[in-house]
């Protein structure tokens, strides 16, 4: 009865905890509500991928209204993989915000943090599930309304400069998409992703239809932080506090990589968009700029936190590279490293705000010396960063691998070598943190106040253990990509 | 009628989401850019709900005296988009008082002026 019902309730229930918490007010019980709320998340899109794993899709008619009339909600092995991932980091964000947001943010807010905490992660999961272009426009707002709120809790008064540049720019980019679905409609007649799927081939190219592609294409690049729309993510992660940069650095562009590849594989197909129109070269051009300089640019950066930020455009990059090579092992490699970039950046920002706990913040100069008083976190650092670069028996590894092969399928020889090439940029901004932790004296006469509580180690430890648990057992991340792969290019489910 | 007097609403439409955006990238003022937003914005409810009405059309009644109706999907979806409109309006205005809290200005060089000289290392 229940299980039946269970697509609607992974967006319901944290959907419903938001304006409980704000009711309810007190922050333990806004903090319990808030872990119950995404505990559960995470346990319905891990019964939904079983499901769909035995069954193929599910479709779930809201309110009984059957689609194309009513709203649909629908899972697939493309859409599945994208919950796990994200009601993963949203059910383990949520434990570690407990000492993180304590420390961070005056008491009288924490149950506004866990409120919109909850409300962020309802709208990233509504945005995965829902098989409805407008709906997922709602949810996309929903999300991001919420994201520029959790930024503008940062302590730093350039969070609110930061949370409103990205209102402007995030804005302008849903818009775009709204556009762009105005547009399908208009054609087509139906919002309904699966029936658009079936009409768009009637009409094939017309100029509503490309108008419509371009438009979404812009405005999803804006939210996916595509290089040079990047602009607003730097500074929206520095500046927001730790535990809501771990959240969105991994799952909220991964979230509109989805949107992208759901419009682009699903709606528009591959014989469009691959075929007739230059996507592919522009992705791939657009990729490997935003690969080759974001990565220098994190080089250059006084503090952690924007380092990994920039490293953050970097791995978009090799995400959207991957759909733009558009064969099987390179949308594989898209579908993998929208994981697998997801934990490793998942487990590092969290790291990183342990030490921001108790260095005091994460400028390199405080970092000095930081292996003697903060062991374990820093040995995690230097394992995701490992798991960055892609060292072999990492997360990052199989990413850059099936990268490679859908490169190298693709008949591009030289993409492979530049993918190897700038692997070692990433070495080298890893690099800058292992040297200050580990090879530098700190600073004398300030000693850091020791390991980040146990609660937030653990949480964040997980996550490395993660890193390096799917460098070697490939079987739900590479087999999990390569059905969602299928699926997009039109095979069997 | 010319193809141009009868589809003045995607006229009005275009001149209304390039004039919004014009103004959210010409403009330093923090509040003006978010006018040229909301501009913006309303640009797309026209440009759902004008091809929704039909010339003679009626709300969707299901009687014999009624032949021709309009379709009522667009406003519906509108509404939905007005709300979503006001929701970042307002958290935008909200923000925008906290700037001016902050740094006692909203013209956009004089924030960024102000923060210039704060290494990012903090």
């Amino acid at each position: 009865m229940i299980a039946e019902h269970l697509p609607a309730l992974q967006v319901v229930v944290p959907l419903a905890a938001a304006p409980l918490i704000v009711l309810l007010r007190h922050p333990g019980i806004a903090w319990a509500l808030a872990v119950a709320a995404s505990v559960f998340a995470f346990g319905a899109s891990v019964a939904l991928a079983l499901e769909v794993a035995r069954t193929g899709v599910i479709s779930y008619a809201m309110g009984n209204w059957p689609p194309p009339w009513g709203i649909e909600y629908r899972v697939d092995a493309l859409s599945a993989f994208v919950l796990v991932l994200v009601s993963a980091i949203g059910a383990l964000v949520a434990p570690y915000a407990w000492r993180s947001v304590a420390a961070e943010l005056p008491r009288a807010q924490h149950y506004l943090f866990y409120a919109v905490y909850c409300l962020c992660l309802a709208g990233l999961l509504g945005m995965t599930i829902t098989g409805d272009a407008f709906n997922l426009f709602v949810f996309m707002e929903i999300a991001s309304l919420s994201m520029y709120v959790l930024i503008a809790l940062g302590r730093d008064r350039r969070a609110l400069l930061a949370s409103y540049q990205y209102l402007v720019l995030g804005t302008i980019g849903a818009t775009f998409y709204v556009i762009g679905v105005g547009l399908l409609y208009l054609a087509t007649g139906t919002l309904n992703i699966a029936d658009l799927a079936a009409r768009l081939p009637q009409i094939g190219g017309t100029r509503p239809v490309l108008a419509a592609l371009s438009f979404i294409t812009v405005g999803v690049s804006l939210k996916l932080a595509l290089f040079p729309l990047h602009l607003w993510l730097p500074n929206a992660y520095a500046y927001a506090p730790s535990a809501a940069t771990a959240l969105l650095a991994a799952t909220a562009t991964k979230v509109s990589v989805y949107v992208l590849l759901r419009f682009y594989f699903t709606v528009f197909g591959a014989a469009l968009v691959v075929d007739a129109l230059p996507v592919s070269e522009i992705l791939i051009g657009l990729s490997i700029a935003a690969v080759v300089t974001a990565s220098l640019v994190a080089l250059w950066q006084a503090n952690l936190k924007r380092l990994l930020a920039y490293s953050s455009v970097a791995q978009i990059g090799y995400i959207t590279l991957g759909v733009g090579l558009a064969t099987r092992d390179g949308l594989t490699a898209a579908v993998v490293h929208l994981f697998n970039h997801g934990i490793t950046k998942g487990a590092l920002f969290l790291l990183v705000g342990g030490i921001a706990l108790r260095a005091g913040g994460v400028g390199f100069e405080r970092l000095q010396g930081l292996a003697r008083t903060m062991p374990l976190t820093c040995l995690g650092v230097t394992l995701a960063g490992l798991s960055l670069i892609g060292v072999p028996g990492t997360a990052g590894f199989i990413s850059k691998w099936y990268l490679v092969l859908g490169a190298l399928e693709a008949g591009h020889w030289w993409l492979a070598g530049l993918v190897v090439l700038t692997s070692l940029i990433a070495v080298a901004y890893v690099w800058r943190f292992v040297e200050a932790a580990y090879l530098s004296e700190p600073p004398a006469g300030k000693a850091s106040a020791g390991e980040a509580p146990w609660s937030m180690l653990v949480v964040s430890w997980a996550l490395v253990a993660a890193c390096i648990w799917f460098g070697f057992d490939t079987s739900f991340t590479v087999g999990g990509a390569q059905r969602a792969a299928l699926l997009m290019l039109g095979g069997a489910p | 009628m010319s193809a141009f007097a009868s589809h003045y609403t995607y006229w009005i439409t275009v001149l209304l989401m390039a004039a919004g955006l014009y103004i959210v990238i010409a403009r330093g003022n923090l509040v003006k850019k978010l006018i040229g937003l909301s501009i913006f914005q309303t640009s797309v409810y026209l440009l759902y709900i004008a091809p929704g009405k039909l010339i003679g059309g009626t709300a969707p009644i299901l009687s014999e005296s009624y032949k021709v109706y309009s379709n009522p999907l667009p406003h519906v979806l509108i509404l939905t988009a007005i709300v979503v409109g006001i929701a970042t309006l307002a958290l935008g205005l909200a923000i925008v008082v906290r700037i001016r809290e902050a740094y006692g200005s909203i013209e956009e060089d004089e924030i960024v002026a102000a923060d210039a000289g704060r290494g990012e290392r903090e």
